[in-house]
């Protein structure tokens, strides 16, 4: 865990707790601060070196070209991959519907060399994923089911609120192209058992992808570990900037797949009636892309690297530990949340008698940032039983006394709402 | 001040509302969801022979803001005509509210507002 010291001293790189030394930030699970470095990169950019990439030949675009590209080579270190692995998007929403349309047009020999067929999708293919899925998962994969006709099951819940492995032993089958997961839930924090699912899905002769967007920068991602043929994640939540994505396929399969997106930076040649492609992942980023958003990002990487995410994990499992067991004293209380042991840094909750939205209101004047709502994850509220809920999630910056500021603030709502 | 939002008068409505029942015979039925929390709300309106509002309630779960609005909602609308319904705007469920909504809460402030609206919309 980190000491008290260092979180001091890494408070003091985020210009935002400069700003707000009071505030108890609880809401990185939906955008995290921004360190200086991150912005002195960006700025670097834009003050000192603004060019485009792979065009220029002279200095500035070099340089320009030589920062994306180790952007790029950073955030694939990080995450195990090859650079050729990692195509920058716009995020974890962009690069996940832009992922159901590339394996669209792909040809589905290149991906399953045993099986037949010129294209990817066809009707009697099955989708599997789970109840657990943020939309930005659920809805491109439900939309992809509704286009081909195919069938969408989902991996429900345990009683205990984990999710059903046994179940999925028998939901994937033969039949399954593609299974989909989320690694760590943005509701409950739960690190699921990625691996597990992709041994199942690896086994039946089906793709694996995980949405990492909760976990890259919180808890230890390797993409060879969990299995992950593809893997998304935003860098916004991993303090980068906003706008900023990535997307992770496996080298193999991404050297035969087509692009989803055209224009100019892809191609190899061009004619009248068709175009062919380049090299990936340059084939699947056609435009201009954001190359700040990248250079801040690869320096983000960095930043996080030289704390390193098992120390970050650490310490946010300890503060997981302490808000269960504090937030557990509240008479009234119920909380939505993984055990500290598997658990991302995320902890829900609803307090009898108080909508969240009131809870997250009357928190925000105490000065403390919650988050209030579904969470964008409609079908595991309603496995939760319950419409939304409160929750705080926290990261390397934030302290117990943070967590105290929130007990102080549910106290004072239940003391405004009981008079 | 700090609870301004929280208002005695909302917190009662919160705690007490009027009219929260579903009517079996009705004129206008009409649903909402605040997409921000998938909060549901449905409200019914009864017209007298004279076409006014003889009854007006809604059902459904939520925050002090959208509850308290709707219980309010209830009570403002009855003797108004059809016509008269069709003329409410936001402005106006603000005003009744009397509490300042950010733009944050503005969906929960208007959660009955845009069930009546629906069911005015459905009606005839």
């Amino acid at each position: 865990m980190l000491s008290s010291m260092n979180i001091e001293s890494i408070k003091k790189d985020f210009p935002f707790f400069a700003e707000h030394p009071r505030f108890a930030y609880l809401d990185s699970a939906a955008t995290s601060q921004t360190p200086q470095a991150v912005l002195d990169a960006m700025q670097e950019y834009y003050t000192s070196f603004r060019s485009n990439i792979h065009r220029g030949l002279y200095q500035m675009g070099e340089e320009a070209s030589e920062r994306y590209e180790n952007a790029r080579a950073s955030v694939a270190r990080f995450v195990g991959a090859q650079p050729e692995e990692i195509i920058f998007t716009s995020g974890a929403t962009a690069s996940s519907n832009m992922l159901v349309r590339m394996l669209e047009e792909s040809k589905r020999t290149d991906l399953f060399p045993a099986q037949k067929g010129p294209t990817f999708f066809k009707e009697e293919d099955e989708i599997v994923t789970t109840v657990m899925e943020h939309h930005a998962s659920l809805i491109p994969l439900q939309e992809l089911a509704k286009r081909k006709g195919s069938a969408l099951k989902l991996i429900p819940l345990t009683e205990t609120q984990m999710l059903d492995y046994a179940a999925a032993e028998s939901l994937i089958t033969e039949k399954t192209t593609i299974v989909a997961c989320v690694l760590a839930s943005n509701v409950t924090g739960s690190v699921n058992d990625v691996r597990r699912l992709a041994d199942i899905a690896h086994a039946r002769g089906a793709l694996m992808i995980v949405d990492a967007t909760e976990a890259v920068g919180h808890i230890a991602v390797d993409v060879n570990t969990l299995g992950a043929d593809f893997l998304y994640f935003s860098g916004h939540k991993m303090l980068g900037p906003t706008g900023i994505g990535v997307l992770y396929a496996r080298k193999d399969l991404l050297e035969n797949m087509n692009p989803s997106i055209f224009g100019g930076g892809i191609v190899e040649k061009v004619s009248e009636e068709s175009s062919t492609w380049t090299t990936s992942p340059k084939r699947f980023e056609a435009g201009t892309p954001n190359i700040a958003g990248a250079i801040g990002l690869g320096a983000a990487v960095e930043y996080l690297e030289t704390i390193g995410t098992e120390t970050i994990h650490a310490h946010t499992r300890e503060l997981t530990v302490y808000a269960l067991e504090k937030l557990g004293q509240i008479p009234g209380m119920h909380i939505f949340a993984a055990v500290a042991e598997t658990n991302a840094g995320i902890v829900s909750f609803t307090v009898d008698g108080i909508h969240p939205h009131d809870l997250a209101q009357i928190a925000g004047k105490e000065h403390v940032a919650l988050r209030a709502g579904h969470h964008c994850a409609a079908l595991y509220m309603r496995a939760l039983g319950v419409p939304a809920t409160a929750r705080a999630s926290f990261y390397l910056y934030n302290t117990t006394s943070d967590i105290d500021a929130l007990v102080e603030a549910i106290k004072k709502a239940q003391a405004i709402f009981a008079k | 001040m700090d609870e301004e939002l929280y208002k005695e008068n909302i917190l009662d409505h919160y705690r007490n509302p009027h009219n929260k029942d579903a009517l079996d015979v009705y004129d206008v039925r009409g649903g909402g969801v605040n997409q921000t929390c998938g909060d549901e709300l449905e409200f019914f309106v009864k017209f007298d022979e004279e076409g006014k509002v003889a009854q007006a309630t809604f059902l459904g779960s939520g925050c002090a803001i959208s509850q308290a609005g709707a219980s309010m909602l209830t009570d403002k609308v009855k003797g108004m005509t059809l016509s008269e319904l069709k003329l409410l705007a936001p402005g106006d469920i603000y005003s009744m509210l009397g509490i300042h909504i950010s733009p944050g809460r503005a969906n929960c402030a208007l959660l009955s507002y845009r069930a009546l609206s629906d069911g005015l919309k459905h009606h005839e």
